[in-house]
């Protein structure tokens, strides 16, 4: 589509009138909205785009769209017709650091597949449904379980609910706008005007009626699973049939010459109730020991209740890895692969607590590292760096009260945190320019850096905002920016 | 048979006692005589628990830890907990660890950090673990051992903050160091322009407080150059020996905290 497009639609036609079924965001912009008469559309904006709706189409795309989801965050993913997805995170979040890093890496992902979304993390599906499309904010994440449903609901549309056109139409005569008024109405008569479909979405969207997703059913993957004659209950029943469950799959992987990244076991329980746990790898592995080591870790995530009837093992992402040889000679040094112990500590404390630091190519001091993967390539670091550079560096740094002669001696004495400190020795300054590339206000900015040391030998890492003399290079005042050893 | 001769014997049954993967994980020797005689098997053992403190935020501690980890091989895995402030690596290259073999960890808590350790030792292709800590219970502490004892694999404990980690209380710890800075040498020195002279290489007070199957003993040493080694100072090196290195003779010669105020007496004592 060009850009100088003023947008485009897609239309149906109902029974005699020719609708807007979908607009994108120009032509939603220039007031066409889904509903409205294509010739009311096409007054608005006469060189509209218009395509015939393929409602067929749109639901394989969703599809495929659900699949990518299934394999990326949750073994349980269901389709929201027409145009939604809903995605049970359930045991699934720990990869991220927090709910909202999810949504955001969520939303950056599809955005690079040119799909604009919006999005919640909420306790119930109704309520994820209805905040995902009426909240304010494009991505929300509402905490704090179900008693706090109505509340964060109550300001929400009355279509937020997922009602049928009728009902709305007799809630809007009677007045009502908002979730919170149905909520705070009295139930009996309105089930007796608008029947139980109001009350019953209402009471899911609150959690006090259970709904049941239909998660789509997953792609062909390799998976074992097995059923139980009795419920499985406890810990190490449970233990065992992973390790079975994972000895059979593996047994397949082999077979195939994969080896898998993610694994999903899922357990349902007698209730009907199912529960995943989802783990991955930092590199594909078909090692049963190993795989099986950390699904037991997180078992205990899962509640069997009165049992467990029946578990399934299943590897969304798989990926071709050919057999090596282990054992290469008697005296040849083993080969250190970390990527047991990195799997391990990534499922225990999530993806971002785990990194290797690589060097950028920055001279200021904040700038200078990045996080990077732990099992990625090597990356140089200069190990000829001519300045020493401190072990610990306070960020933000910490301003100091100091005597110091202008325009380049170092402080003769200086004050940080309440304690004065005697210089005795100092080298420097070591001058770093503002990088005026990245922001305008670094244009002219220098900092002077001074190792000093204390009476006591402690060594401080001190610098001063300016060069001494020009006042628009800083206002010179000094900071403490690290501790050295 | 001489006293002699069933001390030795006894020694060595002691030894088939022992732990037999003991025998196989050799030692990290300081290169500095002064120093290794005075670790049993002259030197660090590498399977095995070793503590790291020191005063006004450890960074000394810090570096002496990275200076071990730089002279061993292999990837290193560095872990503290995610509310305290994150390590500054280009600052370990001062101590000769090159960053790029350190994998960092950031647990929840002081509990997340040890079970971290312990999976890192039990992981043969790690040089060494390094764990920052608040407080090392004597459990863990013997948890730690164990695990280290059975993969030889070293584990350093480092007291975040600088304190002490267990206090005066005793840990499985095979042995427990205090590092804290020295001032430089010498008077205050000024340039021709009026400027203090530059810092050299720094100056530590190195004591070994507690050292399962040796004696404590403290050194004033050079600090970790970009290999990781330590130096003794030339002064204190090129010394005449002294008759009898007992401890009390090493108390002896350190100056005490009061005349150490002014550098001026480090120098004389040193001297």
């Amino acid at each position: 589509m060009p850009d100088d497009s003023p947008g485009s639609a897609t239309v149906a036609r109902f029974g005699a009138k020719r609708l807007v079924v979908a607009a994108d965001a120009r032509a939603r912009a220039g007031g066409v909205l889904p509903g409205m008469a294509v010739s009311h559309a096409q007054t608005l904006l006469p060189e509209l785009a218009i395509a015939p709706a393929d409602p067929a189409a749109d639901a394989t795309g969703l599809h495929a769209l659900a699949v990518w989801c299934l394999r990326r965050y949750s073994p349980v993913v269901a389709i929201d017709a027409p145009d939604g997805l809903w995605i049970d995170m359930t045991g699934c979040t720990h990869f991220w650091p927090d709910e909202a890093a999810l949504l955001a890496d969520m939303a950056a992902r599809l955005a690079a597949r040119g799909v604009g979304a919006r999005a919640a993390i909420a306790a119930t599906p109704g309520a994820a449904h209805a905040l995902a499309r009426h909240a304010e904010v494009r991505l929300s994440v509402l905490d704090g379980g179900l008693p706090t449903l109505p509340s964060a609901l109550a300001g929400l549309p009355a279509t937020a609910l997922r009602l049928d056109q009728d009902s709305l139409a007799v809630l809007g005569r009677l007045g009502f706008d908002t979730i919170g008024q149905i909520a705070a109405a009295a139930r009996a008569p309105l089930a007796r005007r608008l029947g139980r479909q109001v009350l019953a979405r209402l009471d899911q969207a609150f959690g006090r009626a259970d709904e049941t997703l239909a998660p789509i059913s997953p792609p062909r993957m390799v998976d074992a699973e097995c059923r139980f004659a009795e419920p499985v209950y406890t810990p190490a029943g449970m233990a065992r049939a992973t390790g079975l469950l994972v000895e059979a799959l593996c047994e397949r992987l082999t077979r195939d010459g994969l080896g898998a990244s993610r694994l999903d076991l899922a357990c349902q329980r007698v209730d009907g109730q199912v529960q995943v746990l989802r783990i991955s790898t930092a590199a594909s592995s078909r090692a049963p020991a190993h795989l099986t080591r950390l699904l037991q870790e997180r078992l205990e995530g899962i509640d069997a209740g009165f049992g467990i009837e029946h578990m399934r093992l299943s590897a969304p992402l798989v990926d071709r890895l050919d057999a090596r040889q282990l054992v290469a000679g008697f005296d040849a040094p083993p080969e250190t692969d970390l990527s047991g112990l990195v799997d391990t500590l990534m499922n225990r404390l999530g993806a971002s607590r785990l990194y290797r630091v690589a060097a950028v190519d920055s001279d200021v001091p904040e700038r200078s590292t990045r996080r990077i993967p732990p099992l990625a390539p090597a990356a140089p670091w200069n190990l000829t760096r001519s300045w020493p550079r401190p072990a610990r560096l306070l960020t933000p740094p910490q301003e100091v009260q100091v005597m110091a002669l202008l325009p380049d001696y170092p402080p003769a004495r200086f004050t940080w945190r309440r304690r004065q400190h005697r210089v005795m020795r100092a080298d420097g300054p070591e001058r770093i320019f503002g990088e005026w590339w990245k922001r305008d206000g670094e244009a002219n900015a220098v900092r002077d850096y001074f190792q000093v040391e204390d009476e006591e030998g402690a060594r401080f890492w001190l610098f001063r905002r300016g060069d001494g003399i020009d006042p628009e290079t800083g206002d010179h005042r000094w900071f403490v920016h690290g501790v050295f050893g | 048979m001489p006293p002699f001769s069933s001390l030795t014997e006894l020694r060595a049954r002691i030894r088939v006692l022992e732990r037999p993967s003991d025998r196989n994980h050799n030692v990290l020797p300081f290169g500095l005589p002064d120093l290794d005689r005075r670790l049993p098997g002259l030197g660090l053992k590498r399977g095995a628990l070793h503590e790291v403190a020191g005063p006004h935020c450890g960074t000394a501690g810090v570096l002496f830890a990275a200076g071990i980890a730089a002279r061993l091989s292999g990837p290193i895995l560095w872990c503290w907990q995610h509310a305290t402030r994150e390590r500054f690596l280009p600052g370990l290259l001062m101590a000769g660890l090159d960053p790029d073999r350190v994998l960092c960890a950031e647990a929840m808590d002081g509990a997340g950090v040890l079970q971290v350790l312990e999976e890192g030792l039990r992981h043969f292709g790690l040089a060494c673990v390094i764990g920052e800590l608040a407080r090392l219970p004597m459990t863990a502490s013997r948890r730690l051992n164990l695990a280290a004892e059975g993969s030889g694999v070293m584990a350093l404990a480092l007291s975040r903050g600088g304190g002490e980690l267990a206090g005066s209380l005793p840990t499985a710890a095979l042995t427990r160091w205090r590092v804290a800075h020295l001032p430089s040498p010498g008077p205050l020195a000024r340039t021709a322009a009026g400027m203090p002279a530059a810092p050299g290489r720094g100056r530590w007070r190195l004591e070994l407080t507690r050292c399962r199957g040796g004696e404590p003993a403290s050194w004033i040493v050079e600090a970790c150059d970009a290999q990781g080694r330590l130096a003794l100072p030339a002064v204190l090196a090129n010394r005449p020996a002294r008759p009898a290195a007992t401890p009390d003779a090493i108390w002896q010669a350190m100056p005490d905290p009061i005349q150490r105020a002014t550098p001026d007496t480090v120098w004389r004592d040193a001297g």
